[in-house]
């Protein structure tokens, strides 16, 4: 991406509304910045809008009006291969491609860049190493990994070019307790070295707590407060209040590294 | 004359009318191939298109095969030889499963996985190269599969308009009220189909198991 645009946002909605084919509005009026090297997690229940704004900022979804600025320029202006290329995306239950080997998964978008094969390789060794894979299970196809291992695939995947940008839809939703835990410490560890700018999908207000440098609550389609995460819990919104109760009374234990 | 010794003493015509028959299904399913592969592929990609080809397809497959060979006989070049009707014929019949069974394949393949490959900066030929297509194979190896085991079948009438293959020891049975004769048309035959269900299900299963 354009390096000459270090100063303003990463990414910036800008009055963002999305209608669906139906006329059904899904997003009403989104105005968000975020901030280079922060990880913002946006925060919602199913329906909230939450997949489908950070769906925006690659352009796999258009806003009907307003834009969405990606290193200050509109996601409309940009070739959408290009934007995409410059853009790190993980989902949930990884989205690998089951019929490519791990090595071939991770290596996918250096090798549609036509990186030449010596250095795709390398740089897969390289990944398997900073996301906590085994070497010997490159040659694995993706239905013979654990989910935990999927998900690290995929992550993996996310980061293989060494993009500035990682968007992230519910990464750890389909893990079991454990694992999820362990990848979140590791996603943690992660970015306190690489410093991307994450957009992190969730309707976990755990996960929200531990990992995000900021917190942006969604319902209905609003927008309804960004705040940072050590003042998410005292903050006296309503809707915070009931998410906070919702997950239970054990949160001041649950803020997460400070 | 029972069918064994039928076989032993005119064991070069059986051969010859099988590699004809073997020939006209062979033509046929190569020819709906290259038609129907990449139709199946255009019509999952234009939205509206997949219900009137696959329709038209349907159709098709309703006409009553002799019925098919007397509407193709007026053309020309094809209609001058019995060979090149019979393979028409049997192209148009093989059209469907792999119309169907391609537009069907793509169409399985998981969305999140497509999305995944667009949100990454996949092209579109790059996803239907890479991802569509090689997902969809097995289904659209199935599809080959049905239309080769029937258009061995269906091989048997092209004999009626002179096409050759074993429908000759079949209309030549019924002619002379031969059941050992008709034997010697239908037995090759089934063996045939069975043959080619066993070894592209072998194929498929090899291409699914990856």
């Amino acid at each position: 991406m354009n390096p000459a645009q270090q100063d303003g946002p990463a990414i910036e909605f800008r009055n963002v509304v999305y209608r669906a084919t139906n006329g059904q509005e899904i997003l009403s009026g989104l105005n968000l910045r975020v901030e280079r090297g922060e990880t913002l997690v946006l925060l919602g229940r199913s329906g909230s809008g939450k997949t489908t704004s950070l769906k925006m900022i690659n352009d796999l979804a258009r806003p009907s009006t307003g834009d969405v600025q990606v290193e200050g320029r509109a996601t409309t202006a940009w070739d959408p291969i290009r934007l995409r290329r410059g853009i790190g995306y993980v989902i949930q239950d990884a989205g690998l491609f089951p019929h490519f080997t791990v090595e071939r998964n991770i290596g996918l978008v250096p090798r549609i860049e036509e990186w030449p094969a010596e250095r795709i390789q390398q740089r897969v060794l390289e990944l398997l190493q900073l996301v906590g894979l085994d070497a010997g299970l490159r040659s694995r196809y993706p239905r013979e990994l654990s989910g935990g291992q999927r998900q690290r695939a995929g992550v993996a995947r996310a980061l293989a070019a060494d993009l500035p940008i990682v968007l992230m839809d519910e990464p750890f939703g389909a893990l079991d307790p454990l694992t999820r835990a362990e990848l979140q410490r590791e996603f943690l560890a992660l970015q306190q070295r690489l410093k991307k700018t994450v957009v992190f999908v969730t309707h976990d207000l755990h996960e929200a707590l531990r990992l995000g440098t900021r917190i942006a609550l969604m319902e209905q389609g609003r927008l309804v407060t960004v705040l940072p995460r050590e003042e998410f819990p005292r903050s006296s919104d309503p809707l915070v209040k009931q998410y906070m109760d919702a997950f239970g009374s054990d949160m001041n234990g649950m803020r997460g590294p400070a | 004359m029972n069918f064994f010794q039928y076989i032993l003493q005119n064991h070069e015509e059986v051969l010859e009318l099988t590699l004809e028959h073997l020939g006209i299904v062979a033509a046929s399913i190569l020819l709906s191939v290259l038609v129907g592969i990449p139709l199946g592929i255009l019509i999952s990609r234009r939205a509206g298109w997949d219900k009137p080809v696959l329709g038209g397809a349907n159709i098709i497959q309703t006409i009553p095969s002799l019925a098919l060979f007397g509407f193709l006989l007026p053309l020309p070049w094809i209609g001058a030889r019995a060979g090149r009707l019979a393979v028409l014929a049997l192209t148009l019949y093989a059209l469907l499963p792999l119309i169907r069974n391609t537009y069907a394949g793509i169409k399985g393949v998981d969305p999140a996985v497509v999305e995944a490959g667009r949100g990454m900066g996949m092209t579109g030929r790059q996803l239907l190269w890479q991802v569509e297509l090689p997902l969809a194979l097995g289904v659209i190896l199935a599809g080959v599969r049905v239309a080769t085991v029937t258009s061995v079948g269906l091989a048997t009438i092209a004999a009626a308009i002179g096409a050759g293959g074993l429908g000759e020891y079949i209309f030549r049975g019924l002619a002379m009220v031969n059941n050992q004769l008709i034997l010697v048309g239908a037995i090759p035959a089934a063996l045939l189909a069975l043959l080619a269900d066993f070894s592209l299900g072998w194929m498929e299963r090899r291409l699914q198991g990856r």
